[in-house]
């Protein structure tokens, strides 16, 4: 079957309704009449209470109820949520409480519940609830609380650490041991918040007449939410839909199930009332789960010509409070730190800790930019060592295209062997380092130095696991319209999921694109799903859905057959209908028509009433297919950026930026590019700008948009983007995912390019991110000890 | 804490109210709504016109801009009572009789969106920008967009479908003339 859509750069269909203002996210849902509720939250990042009086709130005109965790009933007190992802390196498996038990643990844990007629009326009632807060000790820094006499960041807790991992290649420390050089360096990294431009939301409402709990909201995970809703409210998933409808954003923290989407699905049986609750940016910032904190040391072994014999690292990392979603970023961070390089000795310790901060969850590239960022920063490390360029000690290093598959010698967070599948890694950096004319750059350098100005060109690469399990599953039916139904639970954020499956599903069925009708994350449209994260969908629903699709062309043109008495080969599908390619084929007169609407197709497969059914298979068009991937696909990306730094202000200007991708076979390539370009957004955001801060009480200090700085418009490049297809053999279609690969090596690259720009001051760069006032600091202090060293020397 | 000492009979919602008027996409409303209310609520739970969206509520990311007597505007810095009598100009007016306007169908050509949460906010803003300024540079839009945060697609597309958007309208324009 020949392609005509896929591949090729199609228009969204999403895009209509979003430009004309008729979109339905979450909160632009709301039923008449409708009671909105609103939570007070702990102020304090660690308290506990005996009192709370809500007497005053709940005899606010307006306001409708009142819940505290004492008033919640026994069900939604005697356990916390579901452990999603569970692993036996946990020590500490502590999800979320529906509401918080006289303790509070960070600030921005909700407290209580307060349901009235509108959000105004609801936080002036918060006002007036009076709780007799005792503010408890900290465990603040995720290194201090690490410790065995830290404050415990929960009191039931004896120490703060939620989990010890242990990752293993060969020998490290024999390798570092017998090497000829070694270094160390020691890095910290902040990753922030997830910020997208719509918070979370939900609404829900119980429909008496059918005893069914409807939810909608703004998730990433649909079903999730339906397995933690109806683990804690004891429902069965025929009383329970959830619907995740247009979502703004999602980027990994969407993807937990929250105390409000529980409180408020409870809320709304209890009350027997629809209730609503929105997020604003404040709770976006202390409410909405983060990716934090990572200090790591690091030592790598390496010979004469910069093969790297060895890497070991020493990892703590702050997951916050709670740990809802397990371990997955820092084991992702763990695997992913090889990358495209031969790696034959690796240790990687970790310490995960406990802290009275917001929780931690994925964040778009889900503790693979750290992991990047410390392996890249090696890199660099031992060109300068030995006095060789950057990006000949990273090819000398690469895995050979004729080395695939590779095995890393790594178990994957999906539980399967680390094993890249293909891909030409030192093919993909030479795409991007020519792209970035990087032979000539030094030229530009001594140019500008003479002016000056200070530029700097960096480099970082990925290779990513993407599409990971467990299955995402399609329907494709005929639709009494004689259109074609695509129904999935992969629910989208933006990634314009439905245009590519759309294009999937109209090549594999081969039919027009206005002929396909995409509906997504809705639990009682479709029966099962697993979520969006990983960069998965395009994978896993996209392999479903052309599987679907044309399990339903051979089911449609066989029926088409037995109807017309002819062989399907002889006839063709096309908008709305199937039709005889040859007309002189079909006998005239013997009643055998020569084409028919798929609507009249779909009523003979459904049958005559009281009659035997004709044709073979199932009643109705329809045919369904779970992709379930043996293991991860591995897409891979360089990028080159070549920037300038401002020494008197350390304002940052990104000049030019490269990306040299390979996710395999390309579905739309606007919308590949768009992934990219949103993604390097990202990582400009994780480099130069974005820092959630605490105090020393562990108080969140960046809660809005003008003190949490997001990458603006000015911030951001057109990134160069040059593609190669490495089409993987583990799916249909040869598709890797790309939704993270744009974000991953960004702080890596630009962090190694302003190292390179400053090179006149010997500054040594291992933090990240890294904002104008460091690199103003760092400047300041590079010239006071040459100062000193001068006047030593004189 | 005082709170407590509050006798319950006391306890009152002082919300008060005010009749609002204004005029939206050309149809005019007579509201009655909290003086508290802002415009972006008061267009999204009273009008109904939720195309209009609030991302931060503090006027930094620029998603519920919107048009007021032809000038763009933070409807979240608003309060209702203070666009009595004005004219204002949503996402859900930009397309007349159904079909989009140039800069809207560029949005959708060069993949300008993604969520599409923010959307309304930029189109609201580059419709302003390019009535005046119908031939700008890439600089110029990057400027006329510094009030407008987009978190998925990295603005580059943006600004390309706001160049092409101007081009597309010069055309037209010359054509009527």
């Amino acid at each position: 079957m020949k392609n005509r859509f896929v591949g090729a750069p199609v228009e969204r269909v999403e895009d209509l309704r979003l430009i004309t203002g008729k979109g339905r996210f979450t909160g632009d849902l709301r039923p008449d009449g409708s009671w909105t509720a609103h939570f007070l939250r702990s102020p304090y990042a660690h308290a506990r209470w005996s009192k709370l009086d809500a007497s005053s709130a709940k005899a606010m005109p307006g306001v409708h109820a009142v819940f505290s965790f004492d008033d919640l009933p026994a069900y939604l007190r005697d356990k916390p949520f579901p452990l999603l992802v569970p692993n036996p390196a946990i020590r500490q498996p502590l999800t979320f409480t529906t509401l918080a038990n006289h303790e509070a643990c960070y600030a921005g844990e909700p407290v209580a519940v307060i349901v009235a007629d509108s959000r105004d009326i609801a936080e002036d009632a918060a006002e007036l609830i009076f709780v007799d807060y005792e503010v408890l000790r900290v465990a603040n820094d995720c290194r201090d609380a690490a410790k065995p006499d830290a404050p415990p960041a929960h009191l039931s807790s004896k120490d703060n650490v939620g989990a010890v991992m242990t990752f293993n290649i060969g020998d490290a420390d024999k390798a570092i041991a017998e090497a000829p050089h070694k270094l160390h360096d020691s890095y910290f990294q902040h990753r922030g918040c997830g910020h997208a431009m719509e918070g979370r939301a939900v609404l829900a409402m119980h429909d008496p007449l059918n005893d069914r709990l409807s939810i909608w909201s703004a998730a990433q995970a649909p079903y999730m939410v339906r397995t933690v809703i109806g683990a804690m409210l004891r429902l069965d998933d025929t009383k329970l839909r959830v619907v995740a409808p247009d979502v703004g954003g999602g980027f990994g923290p969407k993807g937990i199930v929250y105390h409000e989407e529980v409180v408020v699905a409870w809320l709304a049986m209890a009350l027997n009332h629809s209730v609503t609750w929105s997020e604003d940016r404040h709770e976006q910032s202390t409410a909405t789960c983060q990716e934090r904190d990572e200090y790591a040391e690091a030592d790598v072994a390496f010979d004469d010509d910069g093969r790297v014999l060895a890497v070991k690292v020493l990892v703590i990392q702050d997951t916050g409070a709670y740990m809802p979603f397990g371990i997955i970023t820092e084991w992702v961070g763990a695997t992913t730190l090889p990358g495209p390089y031969v790696l034959p000795n690796y240790r990687m310790d970790m310490t995960i800790a406990l802290t009275n901060k917001v929780p931690c969850s994925p964040l778009r590239g889900n503790g693979r930019p750290q992991a990047v960022f410390v392996m890249e920063r090696l890199m660099d490390r031992i060109a300068q060592y030995l006095g060789k360029d950057r990006t000949a000690v990273r090819e000398l290093n690469m895995i050979k295209p004729e080395q695939m598959p590779y095995k890393v010698g790594l178990t994957g967070r999906d539980n399967s062997p680390v094993t890249y599948d293909s891909g030409d890694y030192p093919g993909c950096q030479r795409m991007a380092v020519d792209q970035a004319d990087y032979s000539t750059f030094e030229e530009r350098q001594q140019q500008a130095r003479k002016e000056g100005r200070y530029l700097g060109i960096g480099i970082g690469n990925v290779v990513e696991a993407t599409g990971l399990g467990p299955h995402e599953g399609a329907t494709v039916r005929v639709l009494s319209s004689g259109k074609i139904g695509v129904f999935t639970g992969a629910a989208a954020q933006g990634q314009g999921h439905a245009t590519v499956l759309t294009q999937v599903a109209a090549d594999a069925f081969g039919t027009e694109i206005d002929q396909i009708e995409v509906f997504a994350a809705d639990t009682a449209l479709f029966p099962n799903g697993v979520g969006t994260f990983a960069s998965r969908v395009a994978v896993n629903a996209g392999s479903s859905v052309h599987n679907a699709s044309a399990k339903l062309r051979d089911l449609v043109l066989q029926m088409a057959a037995d109807q017309m008495g002819i062989p399907s080969e002889e006839i063709a599908i096309m908008p709305g209908k199937v039709k005889v390619k040859d007309e002189a084929l079909v006998r005239i007169g013997e009643g055998k028509p020569i084409e028919i609407p798929l609507s009249q197709l779909l009523l003979m497969s459904n049958g005559v009433p009281g009659y035997t059914a004709s044709g073979q298979g199932n009643p109705g068009l329809s045919a369904t297919d779970y992709f379930r991937p043996t293991q991860a696909t591995y897409s891979n990306a360089t990028h080159v950026v070549e920037l300038e730094v401002d020494v008197e202000t350390g304002l940052v200007q990104l000049l030019r930026y490269i990306v040299g991708h390979d996710c395999g076979r390309v579905l739309n390539p606007l919308i590949v590019c768009g992934q990219i370009q949103g993604g390097v957004a990202h990582g400009i955001g994780n480099a130069l700008y974005e820092y959630m801060d605490y105090d020393e009480h562990a108080q969140p200090q960046t809660n809005t948009l003008e003190e949490y700085l997001l990458p603006g418009v000015l911030d951001v490049p057109k990134v160069e983007i040059v593609q190669m297809e490495s089409p993987t053999p583990l799916n249909p279609l040869g598709i890797k995912g790309a939704g993270e690969s744009g974000t991953i090596p960004a702080a890596a690259a630009i962090i190694s390019a302003i190292e390179n720009a400053l090179q006149p001051f010997d500054i040594k760069i291992s933090r990240c991110p890294l904002q104008a006032e460091h690199i103003v600091e760092m400047i300041a202090r590079s010239k006071v000890r040459s100062q000193e060293e001068s006047l030593v020397k004189a | 804490m005082a709170t407590t000492e509050i006798p319950l009979s006391k306890i009152e919602n002082r919300e008060t109210t005010r009749v609002v008027t204004l005029t939206v996409n050309g149809v005019r409303h007579s509201v009655e709504t909290t003086t508290r209310t802002t415009l972006a609520d008061f267009l999204r739970e009273e009008l109904r016109l939720t195309g209009t969206h609030i991302g931060c509520a503090h006027g930094v990311c620029g998603a519920c801009t919107v048009m007021m007597d032809g000038q763009s505007i933070r409807s979240c810095l608003m309060f209702s009572v203070q666009a009595h009598g004005h004219d204002i100009l949503t996402v859900e007016g930009l397309s007349k009789e159904g079909e989009l306007s140039p800069l809207q169908a560029c949005f959708r050509a060069h993949h300008a969106l993604q969520c599409g949460y923010c959307t309304p906010g930029f189109l609201i803003t580059l419709t302003d920008f390019l009535s005046h300024n119908p031939d700008p540079t890439e600089e110029e839009v990057r400027q006329a967009l510094t009030g407008n945060l987009c978190r998925c697609t990295g603005y580059t597309n943006i600004i390309e479908a706001a160049l092409d958007a101007a081009k597309r309208m010069r055309t037209n324009s010359e054509a009527a003339a």
